[in-house]
């Protein structure tokens, strides 16, 4: 089973979705429990993934390849190394929280869980793919269920937020598989093998076209195919001007499919950049994210802070957190420094753990009181003590308190952005002030006060509740006091990442 | 560098609170209601207790050490080491941080002994002890914490503390708000603290020896001479950045205000987190890193100007307020203020004296006033006390030793550290007269302030109403026992650092080893005692106007509160309207620009969006109408043509054989003349 432990984590759930469709769809509890076991071997095998995992080895590990469609080359190639280990440990792990916050979904719970349990296969392909046509192949598998899930099981404006949400990423996808394809005929042999693509990453010219308008901007080549890929990628993180898709999908989407978004599929707009345009690209990287992408970082910082604090409804104000938060990985990222680069990745491992949190704790609330006003609530620490004291950890995590992990990889973040852009470092860093600024805000007024007597009777936080957030908060504190168990899986892959593009930096 | 030895057990000094803080957090509603408060009590003072006696234990295994040699450390683990950043859990202690930690372990023990009689009545019993001990351990974690990195956890961790605990009643907004003014303007500090240790990191890094750890910034501090950011020196830049830092934990200006404001906590930690400890740190943080602040004389003129001006502005504003803790309050703003102008100076032994001695009466001072709320049934408006020394004999008799002290009465602890800092102001290399001149008058008006306070609590008749009266009550043993202790240690913690003239000071030389041997300024002993003389005589003043205004009453306050049309007073009272400015300038500000971001997305960002899917909709709309209207029209016309020339041709066809082999042969000769024609 270890050979192809890639393959059983990623298609479990499909299996698992397979079995659930068979099962009669009157059986609600069935279905959810069913689909819960088809979540645990995935969670497992990551386990055992975490304990073997070579933490030494730069490389690919767990490589599986299997030709598949011979006559264009492609294969059905897959495997891990420190770019992807802690996204693909952080998908199995929230798979299988959320199918526990899904436990209320009480309409068409049949069509949910099977939906589900396609878009974990989807993300977990996503991850561990490393041939391209593969790699499109999950990310519009993942794109599929995630519309549905939105646009069926959502709020009121789901229609409007799942048309939104897929358009604006159909249009990356478009922008993403031409430049696939772009690639995919520059190579010799024609080939969609990422290593093969990485090691003929001289090819791709660099020469500015003779087309109007980048003989202005003297692109070549390369920088066009960067440039799509980023901006496909860009709109999944989401970068500044590209992510009005986010309040809408998060704010209409249940209380699971948020933390999917924010939790995992946020980070493959990061990942793709740091799997694809940084290494098979990286004369491109070192010209165009080389200041362009750390202002862009730290503007989402700040313009995502600032958004957040105007935002009345709770899920509106997480989700824009996470539009800040995200800019420190971009920032991390474009750093090119050890410390910068491994933050960013530590980032979007703590981003989704945290985020995880707090969505699930706003839908605690939302489950309870059936609104998000923040004005609307007021004292509920009186009310649900135990609960409110999990939020304040979440809460405290996200705002970068030391002690909690958030800290580490904002730190790591800001230290090595200090190295190449000072400037920016700096105004990255008064985005916590910011953070706390809107954090506490909120706090008091949801949780702090005199309560509202509306609200007096409602009911603590219960057992599957604190099970779902439980594991996070405990991961929180554990990589705030001890980060080395995540940075030691992405250090050696990471550091080598770096050093490809480190000689292209003029 | 000498190799120091590994001690294993400085850990537990820092971790045994935390455990408590732990066990109480998780556990303490459950325990509180099965087994009582006293358990509570328990688990949160022993870790404390036990932290101060291996807090002397590490005091006396210094004392062991040849002075060059007093330093201990203990290594746990690795904490961060990715390429040059290398940053270690470790916590040290030299007989700088052995000073910090035996005022957080003793003080904070006996405030934890008096909180227990305080907060006895309170329901959120268990709430308070575990972030009381919480706060304990991130205080020990910042003095104990072996690099920048590490001391800024403990710097953030005290933040959330004193945060908690300002709004711990939670369910008025006046307490939470307050709470958040303290976090979010300690965070503009922090901002500044975090952006002089990457400065530092990366400047030691390019020399190659990026470090963040106390002894190796000392031991490469001469490698950042030279270095330059934006025209400015890095040690200069640097030490700035983390002034900053120091300015928002210790309430200097321009981030004094959330200090007074913190008093919405409860008394005891008004004493120890906002009086005794946290507020000192800012401190600590300047004389822990006195050899950048000393390569720095840009930055050193800064300190000791914030500190002046600081300890001058908030003793104005003492001068007239009417709330028993908000005088203390911007007593300590102004306390503060003299510690940064000794270390300003660059004596921080005398700043790091007067830390410690403030540390006393100051705590005395804020449990003094607990034990007087308490015994006054809440009440905090001055105006409304009086009278009570006859109810109250311990509490009187303790504040009245801590007024003494803190107005620097000779032979009283705070008389000696402030004198030892007004004296380095005249005389150091850094100093200069005008500091002196200054810092003679703030001490004359801490006479007064302290003094008036005094004589409206204890002195002349109650004004306080009849039920109040009737319940005046001198504090339980718990909470005068730790103000006994308290009001001993404002006198006898003075004697450890007599002046030069006197026979001079154990502590300097205690201090000797981390600040290097201090050279006198050869200035004559007379000089230095006439400089005392003047300063004690300045305080006399100040008392004698208080005697005569509050004691007397042979002197109207009103005579000095309507000078200049009263415009003083009312800036005094007012704090300087700086509040109020702040809440325009700075929260309005920021609130501005979030409603812009908000509406740019949603009108800008958004309606491009929208705008791009409506046209998009607009255009196969109309693609329709163009199908239906013309293709649909063409395909028709087309259509109907077609089967309009259909309908002709069927004419044609009529079923007559002949006629078909008429129209055949017709066509065959007319093919075949054209090909004769024209192939041939």
């Amino acid at each position: 089973m270890t050979d192809n432990i890639l393959s059983y984590m990623t298609f479990f759930p499909l299996a698992g979705m397979i079995v659930v469709l068979l099962l009669p769809s009157k059986s609600h509890n069935l279905i959810r429990w069913v689909s819960a076991l088809f979540t645990v071997p995935p969670l497992l095998l990551g386990v055992w993934l975490y304990g073997n995992f070579d933490r030494i080895n730069p490389g690919l590990q767990f490589v599986e390849r299997v030709p598949w469609i011979p006559a264009y080359n492609i294969d059905y190639f897959v495997g891990v190394d420190g770019i992807s280990i802690s996204m693909v440990l952080l998908t199995a792990l929230l798979s299988f929280l959320c199918i526990f916050a899904s436990w209320g979904i009480d309409k068409g719970v049949k069509g949910y869980f099977a939906l589900f349990l396609l878009l974990d296969t989807g993300m977990m392909g996503v991850f561990i793919a490393l041939d391209f046509f593969l790699f499109y192949i999950f990310w519009e598998l993942m794109l599929l269920p995630m519309y549905f899930l939105i646009g069926i099981w959502g709020g009121p404006r789901r229609e409007y937020a799942a048309i939104k949400f897929f358009l604006y990423t159909l249009f990356g996808s478009v922008l993403m598989l031409l430049a696939i394809l772009a690639l995919y005929f520059t190579s010799e042999p024609h080939t969609f093998d990422m290593t093969r693509l990485i090691a003929q990453s001289g090819k791709y010219g660099v020469q500015p076209l003779a087309i109007w308008p980048f003989d202005q901007w003297g692109w070549g080549f390369q920088h066009v195919v960067w440039m799509a890929l980023f901006i496909g990628f860009a709109i999944k993180i989401p970068a500044f001007p590209f992510h009005t898709w986010l309040p809408d999908a998060h704010v209409e989407a249940p209380t699971a499919i948020s933390v999917i978004l924010a939790g995992v599929l946020l980070k493959m707009g990061t990942y793709g950049i740091l799997r694809v345009n940084f290494p098979m690209l990286p004369q491109a990287t070192a010209d165009l994210a080389y200041w362009f992408l750390a202002a862009l970082g730290t503007f989402n910082i700040i313009y995502g802070a600032l958004c957040a604090m105007a935002q009345k409804d709770l899920k509106k104000l997480v989700a824009y957190s996470s539009v800040s938060h995200m800019g420190y990985v971009m920032l991390g990222m474009a750093s090119f420094t050890t410390q910068g680069i491994n933050g960013a990745v530590l980032q979007m491992f703590n981003h989704g753990t945290i985020t995880g949190m707090l969505f699930l704790l706003v839908g605690v609330i939302y489950d309870r009181a059936h609104h998000r006003e923040i004005e609307g609530f007021g004292g509920l620490a009186a009310v649900m003590p135990v609960y409110t004291g999990v939020t304040a950890v979440a809460f405290f995590a996200s705002m970068g308190l030391p002690g909690l992990s958030g800290f580490i990889s904002e730190v790591l973040v800001l230290l090595g952005a200090w190295q190449k852009y000072p400037i920016l470092a700096i105004l990255g860093a008064s985005g916590v002030i910011l953070t706390a600024g809107y954090l506490l805000w909120t706090i008091q007024r949801i949780y702090l006060g005199p309560t509202n007597e509306k609200y007096k009777m409602l009911a603590e936080i219960n057992g599957r509740e604190l099970f779902t957030l439980i594991p996070l908060g405990i991961i929180v504190v554990i990589l705030g006091v001890y980060p080395h168990a995540v940075l030691d899986l992405l250090r050696a892959s990471l550091d080598q990442l770096n050093q490809t593009v480190i000689p292209h930096l003029s | 560098m000498d190799h120091p030895v590994q001690t294993d057990f400085l850990r537990w000094i820092v971790l045994l609170p935390l455990i408590g803080a732990a066990v109480n957090g998780v556990l303490g509603a459950v325990l509180q209601k099965r087994m009582g408060k006293w358990a509570i009590s328990l688990l949160a003072c022993a870790p404390v207790l036990i932290s101060f006696l291996l807090s002397l234990q590490a005091f006396l295994n210094l004392l062991a050490l040849r002075p060059e040699n007093r330093f201990l450390i203990d290594r746990l683990y690795p904490w961060l080491s990715l390429g040059s950043l290398k940053v270690d859990v470790a916590f040290w202690v030299d007989p700088l941080s052995a000073v910090m930690i035996l005022v957080v372990t003793g003080i904070g023990g006996l405030i934890h002994i008096y909180s227990t009689g305080y907060m006895h009545e309170d329901k959120s019993y268990w709430r308070y002890f575990a972030f009381l001990n919480l706060f304990t351990f991130a205080m020990l974690v910042l003095v104990t914490g072996d690099s920048l990195l590490l001391m800024f956890v403990g710097w953030e961790g005290v933040g959330l503390c004193s945060y908690a605990l300002i709004g711990f009643w939670y369910h008025d907004h006046v307490n939470t708000r307050a709470g958040n003014k303290a976090f979010i303007v300690n965070r503009v500090g922090d901002f500044g603290f975090v952006l002089g240790i990457f400065l530092i990191f990366w400047s030691l890094d390019k020399q190659g020896h990026g470090t963040m750890t106390f002894r190796e910034i000392q031991q490469f501090a001469s490698l950042l001479e030279g270095q330059q950011v934006w025209g400015i020196g890095v040690v200069t830049l640097a030490t700035l950045f983390l002034f900053v830092g120091a300015t928002g934990k210790s309430a200097q200006i321009p981030l004094h205000v959330w200090l007074p404001d913190a008093m919405q906590g409860p008394t005891p930690v008004s004493a120890l987190i906002h009086a005794a400890t946290m507020v000192t740190a800012g401190v600590y943080m300047v004389a822990r890193l006195h050899f950048l602040y000393s390569a720095a004389p840009e930055t050193l003129l800064v300190v000791a100007g914030v500190g002046i001006a600081t300890a001058l502005f908030s003793a104005t504003v003492a001068l007239t307020q009417t709330d028993i803790k908000r005088v203390l309050a911007y007593s300590t703003v102004s306390q503060l203020g003299y510690m940064f102008l000794g270390a300003g100076v660059g004596a921080y032994g005398a700043a790091i004296f007067h830390l410690m001695t403030h540390a006393f009466f100051k705590a005395c001072l804020f449990l003094g006033s607990g034990s007087v709320i308490h015994a006054m049934s809440g009440e905090q408006d001055m105006r409304k006390m009086g009278g009570l020394r006859q109810k109250l004999p311990y509490t009187f008799w303790t504040f009245a030793i801590a007024v003494l002290a803190i107005a620097g009465t000779p032979l009283t602890a705070g008389f000696f550290s402030k004198d030892e800092i007004l004296w380095q102001a005249f005389s150091s290399a850094h100093g200069s007269p005008l500091f002196w001149v200054l810092g003679v008058a703030g001490a004359g008006m801490t006479a007064f302030y302290m003094f008036r306070q005094f004589f409206l609590v204890f002195f002349g008749q109650c004004r306080a109403d009849h039920h109040t009266q009737e319940h005046l009550h001198e504090s339980p043993s718990s909470m005068t026992l730790p103000l006994v202790l308290l009001a001993i240690g404002s006198i006898a913690a003075g004697w450890i650092g007599l002046p030069a003239v006197f026979g001079g000071s154990r502590f300097a030389e205690w201090l000797e080893p981390v600040f290097g041997a201090h050279h006198e300024a050869h200035a004559s002993a007379t000089l230095e005692e006439i400089l005392m003389a003047a300063s004690v005589g300045v305080a006399a003043l100040g008392f004698y106007l208080a005697y005569l205004m509050y004691y007397k009453g042979k002197l109207a306050p009103e005579r000095f509160s309507s000078l200049a049309g009263g415009l003083f007073y009312r800036l005094f009272h007012n704090k300087y309207y700086i509040d109020e400015i702040y809440q325009v300038v700075f929260v309005g500000g920021t609130l501005l620009l979030a409603r812009i971001g908000a509406w740019i997305d949603r009108y800008i960002i958004d309606f491009i969006v929208d705008g791009s899917a409506k046209t998009t909709a607009f255009i196969s709309w109309f693609n329709g109408l163009f199908d239906n209207h013309v293709v649909d029209w063409l395909v028709n016309k087309i259509a109907d043509t077609t089967f309009e020339a259909g309908d002709r041709f069927r004419k044609v066809q009529t079923g007559n054989i002949n006629g078909y082999l008429y129209v055949i042969l017709g066509a065959v000769l007319i093919a075949m003349i054209i090909k004769l024609r024209y192939w041939s």
